[in-house]
């Protein structure tokens, strides 16, 4: 998936990430083997200076794992992180000082994300003097500007996170990751705790600051319309994997995997004129202790066919710039079918 | 006020009498510390039988607590202090202990938004599917227990039989509220209160489980009062539609007309804020509501979103939000909607 040359400046190839599940000591007396989750199963992709690379998923999917691997918050078992040309996937702590200093991430929930006891203030010089970006006679300017650049009064500083509301908390939990002046920025699910006349808000803050201080980022989203709004690529994620990934309006107007079009048509349309008919998946997604055989999909999907439960189908391009891991629907054969769930 | 259109008239046409739920100027209240909140404010809406009615509100709009409130519900220090609710002509708010609980889970239930706190996490779910079946249709144990294999086969819960013995925290999260439903379903209810029942889920099972509802919804005629934050959920599946902005009703009518023709102006606003919309737009951006959400314990007079609205002038100080009626007509709390052509 990644092509040499190309002005990428995060890449990840191959990351592999599993849980140890605890058993109860009867299992473990009668020496079972130990089970483990698969959050991550092999994802591979990369991110070019200044773009916003959104990826979507259900619970379960692996996306804030993979956040939190890019990030090196966890360790991959397998694959590698590359930042800005350095391979990072088993930096040590000094050096993972610095990388993370120029990436910042934005958490959901912004009531437990800030310390309750730390004036905002505080809470967003707090990074930059601990990077040494500013000394203490620098912080209230430093808190001002940061302040300024997420839309808030000076006068906020001295406040409490309780204080202020929840679309607040999120803008201080942003000038906080601004503070170390980043260049990359992850925000895992930032306006899913917020209300739609807040979320809106913070969709164009990000849009406004991502221009203004030209900020790559990944943007991680259950919500399939946030998502098109604010990327320019999509990955879809399916129990570990990236089922679908391409061009944000090519995914969303021509979906090619059968996951991708069972998102699209499950997603609440505010139109009134579209009845909500019948549901566009079956069944639950299976556990990651017992992922299925072949294709992880096949067990929900209308498409499937005989070779999807031996054959794991892998990422092929199936247009400039879009690719999609599956055996049938990209080829028209299954796209033609009238049983087809029906497609935004 | 308009006459009504096309599709009003189908929805008149489609009643007869009596609505099956009447909900009149009800009024709750909770004692902070902060003060008293008025969390539902005036609240009034009919539901006709078999009919969806969606209310749709952001945080603190007081949607999930005027739902509790019609089956006296609301947690402590929550109170209903005024107004009635009358299912078909009895008013629950008034009716003994007893008689309410012959109306909870057998005339009137409801479905929570989360199934794991509302199921009891050390019985059986085959037990607790029997126990409304054995108290409301007086069943015998093993007939009860028949009777819930087949309610957990039609909720879609694969080897119904087997997942009797199961316990809630064996399930998903969509199977949990699955169950949640067939428990709801048991003794075939007139009215289902369902307060968020899909936001905790992740999109493709909250499209399964609407679609479940819809179902069973056309097969016993139930009603249905769907509490929800999502605009799109409301659009998908509700007749008629009412919006509340803390406390207060600000606008009701049917599905069709409030996104076709929005007459107040937090329900234009909140409608502009979807990013849906933002695509059409030649900029992409998104137009959020301006300020913050309303502070309940210190609601300026008159209208409550006029703070945050652009339409506003001076006099909407003076407005009385109490004065909105429920009709089956299009009604906006808003007395200028006209003059600013909404």
């Amino acid at each position: 998936m990644i092509a040499s040359g190309e002005d990428f400046l995060l890449a990840v190839e191959g990351v592999v990430k599993t849980f140890a599940v605890r058993q109860p000591l009867v299992e473990r007396l009668r020496l079972r083997p130990r089970l483990h989750a698969v959050a991550v199963d092999g994802v591979s992709l990369a991110v070019r200076k200044g773009e916003t690379l959104g990826l979507v998923g259900e619970s379960g999917s692996g996306k804030t794992t993979l956040a939190r691997s890019i990030l090196r918050l966890i360790e991959p078992d397998s694959g590698s992180i590359h930042f800005d040309g350095r391979d990072i996937t088993h930096a040590k702590r000094s050096e993972l000082q610095s990388v993370r200093r120029r990436m910042q991430i934005v958490f959901q929930d912004p009531y437990s994300s800030l310390n309750p006891r730390l004036r905002v203030g505080a809470a967003v010089v707090e990074p930059a003097l601990v990077h040494g970006l500013v000394t203490k006679d620098g912080a209230k300017a430093h808190v001002e500007e940061m302040l300024g650049l997420v839309g808030l009064p000076a006068s906020a500083a001295d406040r409490y996170p309780r204080q202020l509301s929840g679309g607040q908390r999120q803008r201080v939990a942003i000038a906080r990751a601004l503070s170390v002046r980043p260049e990359v920025l992850i925000a895992d699910e930032p306006v899913s705790a917020l209300d739609v006349s807040i979320q809106a808000q913070i969709l164009n803050l990000l849009g406004d600051l991502l221009e203004q201080l030209g900020l790559t980022m990944v943007f991680i989203a259950h919500q399939l319309s946030v998502v098109r709004h604010i990327s320019d690529r999509v990955a879809i994620m399916y129990l570990g994997r990236i089922v679908e990934h391409g061009p944000t309006e090519q995914v969303f107007g021509d979906p090619q995997h059968p996951y991708t079009r069972a998102l699209l048509a499950a997603a609440p349309r505010p139109d009134p004129s579209r009845r909500h008919t019948r549901a566009a998946t079956r069944g639950d997604v299976p556990s990651p202790l017992h992922i299925p055989s072949g294709c992880r999909f096949r067990t929900r999907c209308a498409f499937a066919e005989e070779r999807c439960s031996v054959d794991d189908p892998a990422l092929a391009e199936v247009a400039p710039g879009q690719q999609a891991a599956c055996h049938v629907l990209p080829f028209g054969r299954g796209a033609t079918d009238a049983s087809s769930p029906p497609v935004t | 006020m308009e006459a009504p259109s096309a599709t009003e008239e189908a929805v008149l046409d489609g009643r007869s009498g009596e609505p099956l739920l009447s909900v009149r100027d009800l009024v709750t209240v909770f004692a902070t510390a902060a003060g008293v909140v008025v969390a539902a404010n005036g609240v009034s809406f009919d539901i006709g039988e078999g009919e969806t009615m969606g209310l749709v509100g952001e945080s603190g709009s007081g949607k999930s607590v005027t739902c509790r409130s019609i089956l006296r519900l609301v947690p402590e220090p929550g109170e209903v202090i005024g107004g009635s609710v009358l299912f078909q002509g009895e008013d629950i708010l008034s009716v003994s202990p007893r008689r309410l609980r012959g109306l909870r889970g057998s005339e009137i239930s409801m479905i929570f938004q989360d199934p794991m706190s509302s199921l009891n996490p050390v019985y059986p779910i085959g037990d607790q599917i029997s126990e409304p079946l054995r108290i409301h249709r007086r069943m015998g144990r093993r007939e009860a227990r028949e009777e819930a294999v087949g309610l957990l086969d039609r909720v879609g819960i694969p080897s119904p039989r087997e997942r009797l013995d199961s316990y809630p925290h064996e399930l998903s999260g969509g199977m949990r509220q699955r169950v949640m439903i067939a428990i709801a379903i048991s003794c075939r209810p007139k009215l289902l209160l369902a307060d968020e029942p899909t936001t905790a889920l992740d999109v493709t099972i909250q499209d399964q489980i609407l679609s479940l509802l819809l179902e069973l919804q056309a097969e016993n005629g139930m009603a249905i009062l769907l509490v929800s934050h999502d605009l799109g959920v409301i659009a998908q599946t509700c007749d008629r539609v009412t919006v509340m902005y803390a406390g207060y009703v600000v606008e009701q009518t049917t599905t069709a007309e409030l996104f076709a023709r929005p007459r107040h102006p937090y329900t234009v606003a909140l409608l502009e804020a979807l990013p849906e919309l933002a695509a059409e737009r030649k900029d992409g951006r998104l137009v959020p509501i301006q300020g913050q959400p309303p502070d309940l314990a210190a609601l300026p007079p008159g209208c409550p979103f006029a703070p945050r609205c652009e339409l506003a002038r001076a006099t909407c100080s003076e407005v009385s939000m109490l004065t909105l009626e429920a009709s089956l007509g299009h009604s906006t709390a808003c007395p200028f909607s006209d003059e600013i052509g909404l």
